[in-house]
Order: structure tokens, then C-alpha cells, then sequence
């Protein structure tokens, strides 16, 4: 593919993905932190959050399964998430975690394992929509192309 | 969680001055990774210098480290090893820096409690660039009222305040015009550089010198508070009455402010001194004192919050900062005294004696653990409330004073509780709130066994190390470096005999420089380092006191005294109780022998400490230096008296050694400044002395 298709490409995928409420302008400020100076800002910011979220969704798992849900704990940890979230613009991600925390200061089980299985839901989708924005990316690098704003 | 970072800038350093505010330092802390780095690079594309952690634990200690490294921080508010809260108030008190909290949440309360605790901004996540390009107004902000004052002062002296008293920080932008005026009116000679101890000066516009709360600054700051009465006490009257060349009127609203928190805080402490009070203070009226120093003791219960169980410590300020404290804040702290609170100084001293002999029961178990003489710790503590330096330092300078104003100083430095400690105390609260004191106060007690025989150097050393010892434990133990290094500063000041605080065995009777060792001890204390080293000053200062008697007597005394005081400091950590408990019930049983061994002697002793107590109360608490001259002759019976009960006390006191350990620390430290005050005629020199007792308020170790 060339170069400019795969740009145009990148654009469309980009846009689909705000208008989808998967990303929102935070992620767009972090792409213009992204300079000279740092560039590969953004994804060494969402593979943090990658790498963070999966252990705090691993956590809630196991405090969801105890036989006394510790909530606190469990708030602790959709909180963390929420921040994270909202930091690199993972918009679902961060609107589901607002419902699971209510859910936890309802000491809700119910609720909050249901919540966890779309926060689980939402996280992967995310994840496979940036991952395949960042191939685009290093696709376009590769031919040769700039990666357009 | 945000970390906040502070943007290294080099705004303190003058050298970004000029570009300010690019360059602006900013520590940020957070224990969320993400947002730490999306944080961090969004301060960084404002141009800013930061430096990031995700412990609050690490950036308490950087920020320690060197308090002009940093402008600003900024933290977020669920951190799992310590509350947002907490470090908000910590670097508030010790390093008066500027605080944004940063929070997922935007609950009101949230935002509310962040407002209360000192928090400059409060900005929820994700945090948006636009909001981090306007953080530097609240650098500018804080700095301008001492800088800029301080800076245009010469030129626009007297121009005539036709700003009147803008508001005490101008807002961001506030010229330096403004600044000018408003300096012109809250001081008529302003002189450059009169900051009473500005450190960071900054030709600049940009950064304000800080102004350096001194122990005598502090101590003429709570005078004038107390004179006018804290409801009463406004920035402008308080700055007329201190008549401080290069002080601004925003300088003293902000210190008020603080002090004002101070003494919140130690009110609720004080609740809880009284209970302690109530259970040790039977004895007598001073004793009841003694329970305020409990309060201490009680302080560092209430150190949970972070406060400075100095509030405890305060209500042992004899005197006038008692009485300030009482009124203003409630100081409720502290049984100590509610009546040793009252003005009336010549009941404070009393109390604050009463308390002191008490303490020295206390106070001498911690100090078998210390090094050797408490009573060089007593520098320490001096030193301690450095802990919130330039606020404990203006504290403690008023001292002497006798004016409150010490006592103010140091409250207002922790916007805890701490104030109560007495100036003393007032410093080791302002550092950090419970923990500074505490540290400051194990500091003191340290060092008070070290100091011993070398007029301050000594001490503080001593001080620094066994305050580590101590101190270690407690996870709010601000800084143990700070904490010795005012101790340093502090003992210097004292020009403490060589050998006159002598370990505890042996206290040497040199004369202990008095007035020095008070201020010095104040000093410490205003360090907010630790409020255990309080003790040890005014131990030290006891100390002092028995060598105008040449007794050795009293120096057994003294030691016990200051044993009982790191005890009593370190009971004061609260948190790190356990650590100290082993410390105290050594210290107590130290005391305990010592006691029994110099049953005659400790009631010498007690009663010269008890004097100087008194004296240093009454100086500093009516600020009348006279009271304590003649006190020394006069109390001596009345010392003797209370010696009795401290002994009584001491023991009393050995019994509900874990419990109790907290309020005798606090104690302790409330006789052990009051102890080192009353020496002879130093009346001020005692106060400092006692005040650092105060400071003692190992509450504030909490």
C-alpha cells in the first residue's frame, strides 16, 4: 500500500475511534505531547496504561471472588483505573469505571461484577483499536511516511 | 494518583528567575504511573523542570533534602503509602511550598478538605495542559508578599500604603508595585532584607525571599497574637505590635494563618491531652499542666492526623501562648493547661513548671535511650521545630521574648495543632505537622543526650542520631537530618557550656548559657524537628538552671527530666510509639532510679527546673522577661514543691509508660522547657528554653 493510502487510512481509523467515544481529546493531547524530543510518547504512555489496567483487572477479579469482597480495596483499584483511563483518553473504559465505583459504594456485588465484565469488555476492545493504530503507524514510518496529526 | 512534580525550576535559584515561569521546579507525585508520566510531560511542554516520584515517602525526603530545589508540587490524593492529605500538610508546614492536589474525584468534600488542609489548586484528572500553564500563580503568589516586599521595600518606603493591605498575596499577577504598597503599609521601615531571616532573598521580582519564621520572630509573632488575642490578633496590629523591620504584612497574615491551623489542630489534640492531663495531673494544678503536656502525650495520638501533637505541646506554653492557644484554639489541647494556657503568666509558669517536673520523670527514660544528656537534646528540639525552619525560627526567636509571639510562631508554622507547644512546639508543628514534631522532639532528645557537655554543636549531633534512633520509627519522622541540623543551628545558639549539659549522668553545671540554650532550644524546637528535642532544650535549659545552682543535683534532675522528655517525645510519635516505647520504659526507668537516687536532688533540681520553667514560661507566655527573674528566688519553694510532684509525677508517669509515653513526651518537653527557662534571669532565655519544651510536644511528632 502506499504511503498516502496508509495515512488516509490512519486518519479515518483515528476519527472512527473518537466518534465511538473509544478515545477522546485527552488521547489527542497526548499525541501533541508527542515531539522531537519524545517520540514515541504516546505509545510508551499506552503501554503503561496496557500493562496497568490488566493488573488492576486481574486484582478486581480476585477481590470480586473473595467470599467478603474487601470493596475498599476494590474501589482502590477501579479508582486507579478510572485516573489512568482518563489520562490517555480511554473514554469507555473511564465511563464504565464512574458506574463501578457507585456500584462499590453501594457494596453491590452484583453490580460490580457485572461492571468488571464490561470494564473487562471495553479494555480489549480499546486495546485492539490502539494496537491497531499503532500498526498503521509504524506501517506508514516504515514506507517512508510521516505520521500525519 | 498524580505525582506532582515540581518543576525543578530554577525560579528559587534565581538563575530562571528572569524566564519564570519557564523553568519553574515542580515535584510531582503520584503513585499511578500513567498519569505521573502523562503529568510529567505535559509539565515538561510547559516548560517547566520536574522531577517526579510515585512515593510520597520519597518526595517528603527529596523535598527535605533541599527545600530550595522545588517550586511547586504537586500530588495526588489516593496514595497507598501516605494520605495526599498529609503530605499536603507536611510540605505546607516544613516547606511552605506551594500544593496542588490532583484527584480522579471531584467530590466537593474532596476538594474541600484539600482547600482546609492548604492546598493551593485542586485539579481532577485527567489534567489538562491549559490548567498546568497557569500553576506558576501560585508560586508567584506565595512568594510575592516576602519578596516583593521585600525587594521594592527600599524603594517605595513610606510611599504610603495607598494600597492598604492588598490582601496578603497579591494575586499572581499582583505587581510589584502593589507588593510595594502594601509593604509600605504593613511596615514603615521596610528594609530589604529585613526579613527577619529571609533565606531565599530574590532580587527578582519573580520569586519572593521567603521570610524565615525565626524563633524570635515566631516568639514576637505569638506575643503580639496573644496581646491582641488570637480573634482578635489581625495581621496589621500583629506586624505593628512585632515592629519587625522587613516583615510585610502579607508575611505575618500567612504565618497567622498557619498559626491559626496550628492551633485547630492542637485543640483537637488538646482534647485528647486533657484526658491525659486529667489521668496524670492530679497532683496539682501543674500537674494538670503536665497532663497538657500530656497533651503532648495526647498530641500524638492525635498526630493520627497528622497534626502536630504539638498542639499538645503548645497548651504547654506557659504563659501567654497558652493562653493563646487555649483561646484560639481550643487549644483545648492540652489540659495543659487550660489554665496554664491563660495569660496569666505567672499561672502558666506555674503550670508550665508543674508540667516540666512532670515531664522530667518522663523525660528522663528517654533519656537513658538518648545518647547522654538529654539535655543537649533539649537544643534539639530547638532545632526541631526547625522542622518548618523559617517558621519555627521566627517562633522561637519572640521567645525570649516572653512574648507569646514564639508560641504563636510555631503554631502557625504547623497548621496543625502544634502550636501548642509553646513556641517550641509551634515549629515543630509547622514543620510537618505531628511528625516533624516528633521528630523534631526525638531529635531533641537525642541530641540532649549528646549535648551534654558541648555548648551546641554538641548537642545537636547528639541529638540528630539518637533522634534517628528514635525517631526511625516513626514513619512521620520528618527529617531526621532537619531535625539535627537545626538542632545544630539551635544549640549553636545556646553556647551551652561545655559540659553543662553533660550526659545525663553528670550534668555539669557549667552554665549553660541560658539565654542562649533558650534560644536556642526554642530555636530547635521551632525547627519543628522534633518535639522531643524540645525537651531536651528545656532540659537543657533546666540544666542550665541547676548549674546556677551548682548542684549536681539538679543536673540528675535535668537528665531525668529530659529523659522523660524523649520519652515523652518519643511516647509523642504516636506512630512510632512502639519504637519508642522500648526507649521510654528505659527513660522511665532511668528516671525512676534517678529519681529515687537524688530524691533530694531532683526536687533541687526539679525546683530549679521548675523555676526556669516558670521563668521561661512566664517569659514567654506574658512575654514579660521580669516575671522570670524573680522567679527563680521566689518559686524556688514553690519549685521544690512541684518538683515533688514532678517526682511523683515521673513516677506516675513511669506506670502508664506505654499510654502515657505519648503525653509525657509531651510533657516532658512542656518541663523540660520549662525546666531550662527558668534560669536565673534569663527569663527569656528561659522562655526559649521552654519553649522548646513546648515543642516538645511530641504530639507533634505525631
Amino acid at each position: 500500500m502506499d504511503v498516502v493510502q496508509l495515512q488516509r487510512q490512519l486518519v479515518d481509523y483515528r476519527t472512527s475511534l473518537y466518534h465511538e467515544g473509544f478515545l477522546d481529546e485527552q488521547f489527542t493531547q497526548l499525541q501533541e505531547l508527542q515531539d522531537e524530543n519524545n517520540p514515541h510518547f504516546v505509545v510508551e504512555v499506552v503501554s503503561l496504561f496496557f500493562e496497568d489496567s490488566e493488573r488492576h483487572l486481574n486484582e478486581l477479579t480476585t477481590a470480586l471472588e473473595q467470599q467478603s469482597v474487601d470493596f475498599r480495596r476494590v474501589d482502590a483499584h477501579v479508582h486507579q483505573l478510572k485516573g489512568s483511563s482518563s489520562s490517555i483518553g480511554a473514554q469507555r473504559v473511564q465511563q464504565v469505571c464512574i458506574a463501578f465505583r457507585n456500584y462499590c459504594e453501594e457494596q453491590n456485588v452484583e453490580g460490580c461484577l457485572e461492571c468488571l465484565q464490561q470494564v473487562k469488555h471495553e479494555y480489549s476492545l480499546v486495546k485492539t483499536k490502539l494496537e491497531s493504530m499503532f500498526q498503521l503507524e509504524q506501517q506508514i514510518l516504515t514506507a517512508g511516511g510521516s505520521i500525519p496529526m | 494518583m498524580t505525582m506532582e512534580e515540581k518543576m525543578g525550576g530554577s525560579i528559587g535559584e534565581d538563575g530562571g528567575k528572569d524566564r519564570f515561569p519557564v523553568g519553574m521546579r515542580v515535584l510531582a507525585v503520584d503513585d499511578d504511573p500513567i498519569c505521573l508520566k502523562v503529568l510529567e510531560n505535559l509539565l515538561r511542554k510547559c516548560q517547566y523542570q520536574v522531577t517526579t516520584t510515585n512515593q510520597a515517602i520519597t518526595a517528603l525526603k527529596m523535598l527535605r533534602e533541599n527545600k530550595n530545589r522545588y517550586d511547586l508540587v504537586i500530588s495526588d490524593v489516593n496514595m497507598p503509602d501516605m494520605d495526599g492529605f498529609k503530605l499536603l500538610e507536611l510540605v505546607g508546614l516544613e516547606m511552605d511550598l506551594p500544593v496542588i492536589m490532583l484527584s480522579a474525584h471531584s467530590d466537593t468534600k474532596l476538594v474541600m478538605k484539600g482547600i482546609t488542609h492548604g492546598a493551593c489548586d485542586y485539579l481532577l484528572k485527567p489534567v489538562r495542559i491549559e490548567e498546568l500553564k497557569n500553576i506558576w500563580q501560585h508560586v508567584v503568589r506565595r512568594k510575592k508578599p516576602d519578596s516583593k516586599d521585600q525587594i521594592m521595600a527600599p524603594n517605595h518606603d513610606k510611599a504610603g500604603g495607598g494600597t492598604g493591605e492588598a490582601g496578603q498575596t497579591s494575586t499572581g499577577s499582583s505587581d510589584q508595585k502593589v507588593n510595594k504598597k502594601r509593604k509600605d503599609q504593613s511596615e514603615d521601615e521596610e528594609e530589604e532584607g529585613e526579613d527577619n531571616g529571609h533565606e531565599n532573598e530574590d532580587p527578582s521580582n519573580q520569586k519572593k525571599p521567603r521570610v524565615v519564621w525565626s524563633v524570635e520572630l515566631h516568639r514576637k509573632f505569638v506575643a503580639a497574637v496573644n496581646q491582641l488575642g488570637l480573634d482578635k490578633a489581625v495581621p496589621k496590629k500583629i506586624l505593628d505590635l512585632m515592629n519587625v523591620e522587613g516583615l510585610t504584612r502579607e508575611n505575618v497574615a500567612s504565618h497567622l494563618q498557619k498559626y491559626r491551623l496550628y492551633l485547630k489542630r492542637l485543640s483537637s489534640v488538646a482534647t485528647q491531652q486533657a484526658n491525659m492531663a486529667a489521668a496524670l495531673g492530679s497532683k496539682d494544678p501543674s500537674y494538670l499542666r503536665m497532663g497538657s503536656l500530656d497533651g503532648f502525650g495526647d498530641f500524638r495520638s492525635l498526630n493520627g492526623p497528622g497534626r502536630l501533637s504539638t498542639a499538645s505541646i503548645s497548651s504547654y506554653q506557659p504563659g501567654g501562648m497558652f493562653g493563646r492557644l487555649n483561646s484560639s484554639a481550643a487549644l483545648s489541647l492540652r489540659g495543659i493547661s487550660s489554665g496554664v494556657i491563660q495569660p496569666g503568666h505567672s499561672q502558666t509558669l506555674n503550670n508550665s513548671i508543674n508540667g516540666l517536673g512532670k515531664i522530667q520523670p518522663a523525660v528522663l527514660p528517654a533519656n537513658q535511650n538518648q545518647n547522654g544528656t538529654f539535655i543537649q537534646g533539649i537544643p534539639t528540639s530547638i532545632e526541631l521545630n526547625q522542622l518548618s525552619q523559617n517558621k519555627s525560627i521566627n517562633r522561637f526567636g519572640e521567645f525570649n521574648r516572653v512574648n507569646d509571639p514564639n508560641v504563636f510562631g510555631v503554631a502557625t508554622n504547623f497548621p496543625d495543632a502544634r502550636m501548642i507547644v509553646g513556641s517550641s512546639s509551634n515549629s515543630l508543628s509547622t514543620a510537618s505537622g505531628n511528625h516533624l514534631l516528633l521528630q523534631a522532639n526525638v531529635q531533641q532528645i537525642q541530641h540532649s543526650g549528646a549535648f551534654g557537655n558541648q555548648p551546641s554543636v554538641g548537642v545537636t549531633s547528639l541529638n540528630q542520631e539518637s533522634f534517628d534512633v528514635g525517631v526511625r520509627g516513626s514513619s512521620n519522622f520528618l527529617d531526621h537530618g532537619k531535625c539535627s541540623e537545626n538542632w545544630q543551628v539551635a544549640v549553636q545558639l545556646s553556647n551551652l557550656p561545655s559540659g553543662s549539659l553533660s550526659t545525663s549522668e553528670g550534668f555539669s553545671h557549667e552554665q549553660l548559657p541560658t539565654n542562649n540554650l533558650q534560644e536556642s532550644i526554642s530555636w530547635t524546637n521551632s525547627h519543628l524537628s522534633n518535639s522531643p528535642i524540645d525537651l531536651s532544650s528545656s532540659v537543657a535549659n533546666s540544666a542550665r538552671l541547676e548549674d546556677s545552682r551548682g548542684d549536681t543535683q539538679c543536673q540528675v534532675g535535668l537528665n531525668n527530666v529530659i529523659q522523660n522528655i524523649d520519652y515523652t517525645a518519643k511516647q509523642q510519635w504516636g506512630d512510632h510509639r512502639q519504637d519508642y516505647n522500648g526507649n521510654l520504659n528505659h527513660s522511665f526507668h532511668r528516671v525512676d532510679s534517678l529519681v529515687s537516687a537524688s530524691g533530694s536532688m531532683m526536687d533541687q533540681s526539679n525546683a530549679i527546673s521548675s523555676k526556669t520553667t516558670d521563668v521561661s514560661l512566664f517569659s514567654q507566655l506574658s512575654g514579660g522577661i521580669p516575671y522570670v527573674v524573680e522567679h527563680p528566688q521566689g518559686e524556688k519553694s514553690a519549685f521544690d514543691t512541684k518538683l515533688r510532684s514532678n517526682e511523683d509525677f515521673l513516677f506516675d508517669q513511669t506506670k502508664p509508660q506505654n499510654g502515657f509515653s505519648q503525653n509525657n513526651f509531651e510533657s516532658l518537653e512542656v518541663i523540660m522547657s520549662s525546666m531550662i527557662k527558668p534560669e536565673q534571669n534569663n527569663e527569656t532565655a528561659l522562655m526559649d528554653g521552654e519553649f522548646v519544651f513546648d515543642a516538645f510536644p511530641l504530639g507533634s511528632c505525631i
